[in-house]
């Protein structure tokens, strides 16, 4: 599949989708397509590598939740994102997709706070369970102590 | 943190067995790191794992965010320690591509040499102690894992002649390299080489002509082709899985497409396909370092020479997602600029990580003595995987 075909499949199935770039292709689209669009990705597209799900925190703007796939065989590679708005920390998971997100939201959840509805077992990954806060945040400061101390 | 996630228990249909909740680690000499497993047993046989990690998180994310782009290619070695070349690496190309620095042809080439013998640097410590972890029917238990050491000492020799450092190199830099290649390096650098080539046939012949090896590797842990795929597994794993991505391939950067080599695939999935994989990858990237130092241009070593301040560096606003083939698989760099001397957002795409995910869906099945075998044949570096 060339970039062009996948460019106007994207289009024709998700009108809300804005695709651009090539090298990876960066496509946002709503966050209530979030889970549609990645499982027309992985089975139209055959986008079945997961590389990677992460956020970003835009401040005022809110949190953006990104992620990595690929089609490895034909070289497709596709940057999703998703903005989820002005306070809102709840994003559809995409465990029933990708086996891989299952350890990716959780570090997610551990870092932004951020809920995947959907997602079998969301706690903290990284940090221990009796941490406060999420520090990918930027209203986390990074100059100031944060107990519990080890 | 203690309890068992229901995602990952596997029931398997036992009468009359009770069932036992096992701890490994987190300092279990075969982790490698520091990792605690949480294994329900029953008898001999593992039915869930429960995989505990963060140990070693210092968020280097967050710390990325604190740091100008000068500076943090010295602290992105310490994500993958056991590789920090090629960690370095994914950072100063995301920055270069952000900024469209251009990188001359030599300093691509340095890059090239200092990668791939980083490669096999961290593929002979990854023999040695999955040989060492499988005990003692391999050759005596410590006879592999002592060759292996000794065969990367040359090669952390030369990186230390190189940079001045054995472990943490901070080699790489935004828009070249920081050293040039000393006067007889060159020389050097092709002796160990040969030597190096010449001993990885000896390891073969001891693994492969044992039994025992055969018997604990083949059919052990295997990953399929979708799984493989499903979970984000790379590197050699997903390539004894029949998957064939390989970076230097998908997306060739820095030159690599210069070079003549090839990229192994097997189709087993098992133990046994990621060992083979990796036994070809230590000879295919000999091959790659043999050829750029035959064929190593003349020329500056970076594009932005008399580096006076760490703040120098001004990366406009954008991002980037920058992969490289680290020894592990794909390490990769997303980065987010917004104009001033430090990224705005970087994301660590730790390949160990990733990696190490697989354990839940592979492990449910086997014996408690297999999941050091499938453990070492994942090969996790822990400060990657918790970064």
């Amino acid at each position: 599949m060339t970039l062009d075909q996948a460019r106007t499949l994207i289009a024709e199935r998700f009108p809300g989708a804005q695709a651009a770039g090539d090298s990876p292709m960066v496509v946002t689209v709503p966050a209530d397509v979030w889970v549609p669009f990645a499982r027309f990705a992985k089975e139209t597209l055959g986008c079945w590598f997961f590389s990677f799900l992460t956020a970003v925190d835009w401040k005022e703007e809110g949190l953006e939740v990104v992620a990595k796939i690929d089609n490895v065989d034909e070289k497709l590679s596709l940057l999703v994102k998703t903005r989820l708005g002005p306070g809102v920390s709840a994003c559809p998971s995409l465990t029933g997709v990708y086996r891989g997100a299952d350890w990716m939201e959780r570090e997610c959840y551990d870092m932004f706070g951020i809920r995947f509805e959907g997602h079998p077992d969301l706690r903290r990954i990284l940090l221990g369970d009796d941490w406060e806060g999420h520090p990918l945040l930027k209203s986390y400061p990074v100059d100031a102590p944060h107990p519990p101390f080890r | 943190m203690s309890t068992i996630a229901p995602s990952t228990r596997v029931e398997l249909d036992y009468t009359g067995s009770e069932r036992l909740t096992m701890n490994m680690g987190p300092q279990h000499p075969s982790a490698h790191g520091v990792f605690r497993a949480i294994l329900t047993l029953e008898g001999e046989q593992v039915v869930g794992i429960d995989a505990v990690i963060g140990y070693l998180h210092r968020c280097h994310e967050k710390l990325a965010e604190t740091l100008t782009y000068a500076q943090y290619p010295s602290i992105a070695s310490k994500t993958d320690y056991v590789a920090a070349m090629t960690s370095e690496f994914a950072y100063v190309r995301a920055a270069a591509m952000i900024g469209k620095i251009e990188v001359p042809k030599r300093a691509q080439y340095l890059r090239v040499i200092a990668a791939e013998l980083q490669r096999v640097a961290s593929h002979l410590l990854w023999l040695g102690t999955w040989c060492l972890d499988m005990g003692g029917a391999l050759g005596g238990g410590a006879t592999v894992f002592l060759y292996c050491i000794r065969e990367r000492e040359f090669i952390l020799d030369l990186f230390e002649s190189l940079v001045g450092a054995r472990l943490l190199y901070g080699f790489y830099q935004v828009g070249g390299v920081r050293y040039d290649l000393p006067p007889g390096w060159a020389e050097q650098c092709r002796e160990t080489v040969d030597f190096i080539d010449r001993r990885i046939g000896e390891y073969e012949r001891m693994l492969e002509d044992n039994p025992f090896f055969l018997v604990r590797t083949q059919g052990v842990g295997v990953i399929s082709r979708e799984l493989a795929q499903g979970v984000g597994i790379s590197g050699p794993l997903v390539r004894g899985s029949g998957v064939n991505y390989d970076i230097r391939r998908t997306e060739p950067y820095s030159s690599y497409e210069d070079f003549d080599f090839r990229v192994p695939v097997e189709t087993g999935g098992d133990c046994y396909a990621r060992y083979r994989v990796r036994m070809v990858e230590f000879r295919e990237s000999l091959k790659i370092v043999r050829q750029a130092l035959d064929r190593l241009p003349e020329g500056p070593i970076s594009s932005r020479p008399g580096l006076k301040s760490v703040a120098q560096i001004r990366i406009p606003k954008g991002e980037a997602y920058a992969r490289v083939e680290g020894a592990r698989g794909e390490v990769g760099c997303y980065l987010i600029a917004d104009g001033s001397a430090k990224p705005y957002r970087m994301k660590w795409r730790g390949a160990s990580f990733s990696n190490l995910a697989i354990l839940p869906h592979i492990i449910p099945g086997h014996k408690v003595a297999d999941v050091v075998a499938i453990m070492g044949s994942v090969d996790p570096v822990f400060g990657e995987v918790d970064r």
